[in-house]
């Protein structure tokens, strides 16, 4: 990866190529037969160096993939293919956290810790306080006795718990969620360790709150010299206290880049859409919001080419364009007309199991009419909405005796490639002739 | 002690009279099993006091209250020492059962995969017996093996209650291994056998006691049933209620009815105390069911009217305004 001017390089974390698929279970029957059933691409060919002392924020939707990269970071889910390389600070070797396995999988946690998302099952619930936080140090046998006791006072009141002998007896449930959510921040800076993975901590408290955990966040990234992964799907936190962005969607990061720069000029489609979906409190300053039309896509059936090129209003002809893209605006078609329409089209062709796939090619047939009749449907499709980016996609369509075919252009390749500061996934960042 | 009375002052109206019965009934034969030897007027299997044999059935009067039975001996002694076997049995085999099933139940819902599999197959199979001929089976297997009357009996009724432990710990487990705080613990570094007994077991064990008392309800019905049936203890080994009510089933047909009718009380009696405690635990123990008391509140008497404060005073003249708007009544 290219250096950037405004850190030194010195990753202690490098993921390279991770991949990180799930076995989608199916139906009762499906395993009965024992077919396959699909796998969901959670994760799917992630490149990033966490550099030390930066905090990287990990932006997306929900089912983007960003808490599965943030856990496999930690080794807490097993990577398919790839390898996560960390380098830590105190000298000894570095090694393949998506390797490693037992023992020298539990070791290098002292390292990396986890601040969770839901404070209030974060914490043994009959466990109390005191144990809780100590309890990192007694599992890896830092410290016992007296000793034991002294550093979780000090983690305590290190995270603002004061007095701290006032929360060593309370259980979770006494406390309310800013002061669980230190508690479990304090767990995490009682071993010491130089990355701290913090998977959206402040989404489950009061507004008063977040500010105020991450303000101290902050602190303890000063004091402690900590690296943080922020994964968020909040752009307003984001903007606050990262260093740099990775925006994700479906398993991949579409931009990446200083969180200045993504805020200013913002470079890919989805960045762009998302910075536009942030609300604004001034009424007069009322923002055309062209938010990406429909929904995330299936992570198990990931889109052809660009993963965001269904929801793209910049759409090219060479994004990824496919059948299945064509499936969906013949429905969006039919929830427009009136019924009687509907059924005579419907009847025409047939279902649409012809158009479920994403080759380059596909072959609608005539049912109940003739090919003439199903150009006809598609040219009255096509007039209603010209302006359509599927329709650069779809480079022929022929009337033959099998039925109408047609054929889409080939998609292009879209790795992260350098533009300015930051680097995008997108055709329209082709790359550097330079 | 304020912990031993949590329950009486937690639980209201059915709840706790189930658990106050029970507990009286369940305290009365501990007390008797305890004591058996300053309470009972004879040993379970003496049949002469001085070298005088008893009356063969006797019926109850002042030298034998409950009467005596047709080997001798007399029926409220052996009542009495009754309490003391089915407890003792009880008590061991809902222990043994529990210390079993819990730890099995843990690693099968914590591990899963084959492990898990296996062990719910091998529960599941002893689950799917009927209760009673598993103990029958395993009673008459032990019998020939264990010097001991009392243990034989308490390990076939463990074998038949582990799977319950068993399942109802391995699927608390299930649920609880997804909880975020196991997978903090993981994320800590903690190793399997950490996050079992520190982070699963305090949270999957609340049912047991429900599970145990109610258990040691069936267990008395299955080790008095193996008792008639003649495969539990021996009369000289310990008095045992099944086997004094399967002496007196001949003669019921002739009008003796003390013989039966005192051991089978003392097993009915037990049997629905066990069961109340069991019922009353779970109402109290289980948040789904538990109904909690509301504490009443006492406020402080009205201060004379003579000492109404200014904001009393506009309370009770928006008081009367609303009275007046109501239709003047």
């Amino acid at each position: 990866m290219p250096t950037k001017p405004e850190l030194a390089l010195d990753p202690v974390l490098e993921v390279e190529d991770l991949k990180i698929h799930f076995a989608l279970r199916g139906s009762g029957f499906a395993r009965l037969l024992g077919r396959d059933t699909g796998t969901v691409r959670a994760v799917d060919g992630v490149n990033l160096d966490l550099e030390r002392g930066e905090v990287l924020g990990l932006v997306g939707e929900s089912g983007s993939g960003k808490t599965t990269l943030g856990r496999a970071m930690l080794g807490l889910v097993a990577a398919t293919s790839g390898s996560i390389h960390h380098r830590p600070g105190d000298g000894s070797p570095d090694t393949d956290i998506a390797a490693l396995r037992g023992k020298a999988l539990r070791q290098r946690r002292t390292r990396l810790q986890m601040v969770f998302q839901d404070p209030h099952a974060a914490l043994n619930p009959s466990m109390d306080i005191e144990t809780a936080v100590g309890h990192p140090l007694v599992i890896h046998k830092r410290a016992s006795g007296d000793e034991l006791r002294a550093r979780v006072v000090s983690a305590l009141e290190r995270v603002g718990l004061v007095p701290a002998e006032q929360f060593l007896s309370k259980y979770p449930s006494d406390l309310s969620g800013g002061q669980k959510q230190r508690a479990v921040i304090a767990r995490a800076i009682i071993l010491d360790p130089e990355v701290l993975i913090a998977d959206e901590p402040v989404s489950m408290l009061d507004m008063s709150v977040r500010a105020k955990i991450l303000q101290l966040m902050l602190d303890l990234k000063d004091d402690l010299g900590l690296t943080y992964v922020y994964i968020t799907h909040d752009l307003a936190t984001a903007k606050f206290f990262c260093d740099r962005v990775a925006i994700m969607y479906l398993g991949k990061v579409v931009e990446i880049g200083p969180t200045a720069e993504i805020f200013a000029h913002p470079r890919h489609p989805y960045t762009q859409a998302l910075l536009k979906a942030i609300p604004d409190v001034d009424p007069n300053k009322a923002m055309p919001r062209d938010l990406p039309r429909g929904e995330i896509p299936d992570a198990a059936r990931p889109p052809r080419g660009c993963s965001f090129h269904p929801r793209c209003p910049l759409a090219r002809a060479d994004c990824g364009w496919e059948p299945r893209d064509l499936k969906a605006l013949v429905e969006e078609h039919w929830t427009r007309v009136p019924v009687a329409d509907y059924e005579r089209e419907h009847a025409l062709v047939g279902g649409l199991a012809d158009l479920d796939h994403s080759e380059n090619r596909a072959v609608v047939k005539p049912h109940g009419g003739t090919v003439a009749d199903l150009d006809a449907l598609f040219d009255r499709i096509r007039t209603e909405n010209a302006a359509e980016p599927l329709w650069q996609g779809v480079t022929s369509i022929t009337a033959t005796e099998d039925g109408l075919v047609f054929e889409f252009a080939p998609a292009a390749e879209v790795p992260l490639r350098p533009s300015g500061p930051t680097e995008v996934a997108c055709v329209l960042y082709p790359p550097d002739p330079s | 002690m304020k912990a031993l009375l949590a329950p009486f002052r937690t639980t209201t109206g059915l709840a706790r009279w189930l658990l106050v019965t029970g507990l009286v009934l369940v305290a009365l034969f501990v007390v008797l099993a305890v004591f058996a030897p300053w309470i009972a007027p004879y040993g379970f299997a003496q049949s002469s006091v001085d070298g005088v044999k008893f009356t063969k059935l006797d019926p109850p009067g002042p030298g034998h209250p409950f009467g005596t039975n047709d080997l001798f001996y007399d029926v409220l002694s052996r009542v009495i020492w009754g309490a003391q076997t089915a407890l003792l049995v009880v008590l061991l085999s809902v222990l043994l059962s529990a210390l079993i099933g819990v730890p099995l139940g843990l690693l099968s819902g914590y591990v899963g995969g084959w492990t898990d599999r296996v062990l719910v197959l091998i529960m599941d199979a002893l689950y799917a017996f009927p209760s009673l001929l598993l103990a029958i089976v395993f009673s008459f297997l032990l019998k020939n093996v264990l010097p001991s009357g009392v243990v034989a009996a308490a390990l076939s009724l463990t074998v038949i209650y582990i799977p319950q432990y068993f399942r109802v710990v391995r699927n608390t487990a299930v649920s609880a291994r997804e909880a975020t705080y196991v997978e903090a613990a993981r994320a800590l570094g903690a190793p399997n056998s950490v996050i079992m007994g520190r982070y699963l077991f305090s949270n999957v064990i609340q049912s047991v006691p429900v599970i145990g008392t109610l258990n040691a309800a069936d267990a008395i019905s299955t080790l008095a049933a193996l008792g008639f049936l003649g495969l539990g203890i021996q009369p000289q080994d310990a008095a045992e209620w099944g086997f004094d009510l399967s002496r007196a089933l001949d003669d019921a047909a002739s009008g003796i009815w003390w013989t039966g009718f005192f051991p089978g009380m003392a097993i009915v009696l037990l049997v629905t105390g066990l069961t109340l405690v069991g019922e009353g635990l779970n109402e109290t123990v289980n948040p789904t069911l538990r109904k909690r008391r509301f504490a009443t509140v006492t406020l402080p008497p009205r201060p004379a009217p003579s000492d109404l404060s200014e904001t009393q005073n506009a309370l009770a003249i928006t008081a009367s305004d609303n009275s007046a708007e109501g239709g003047g009544k």
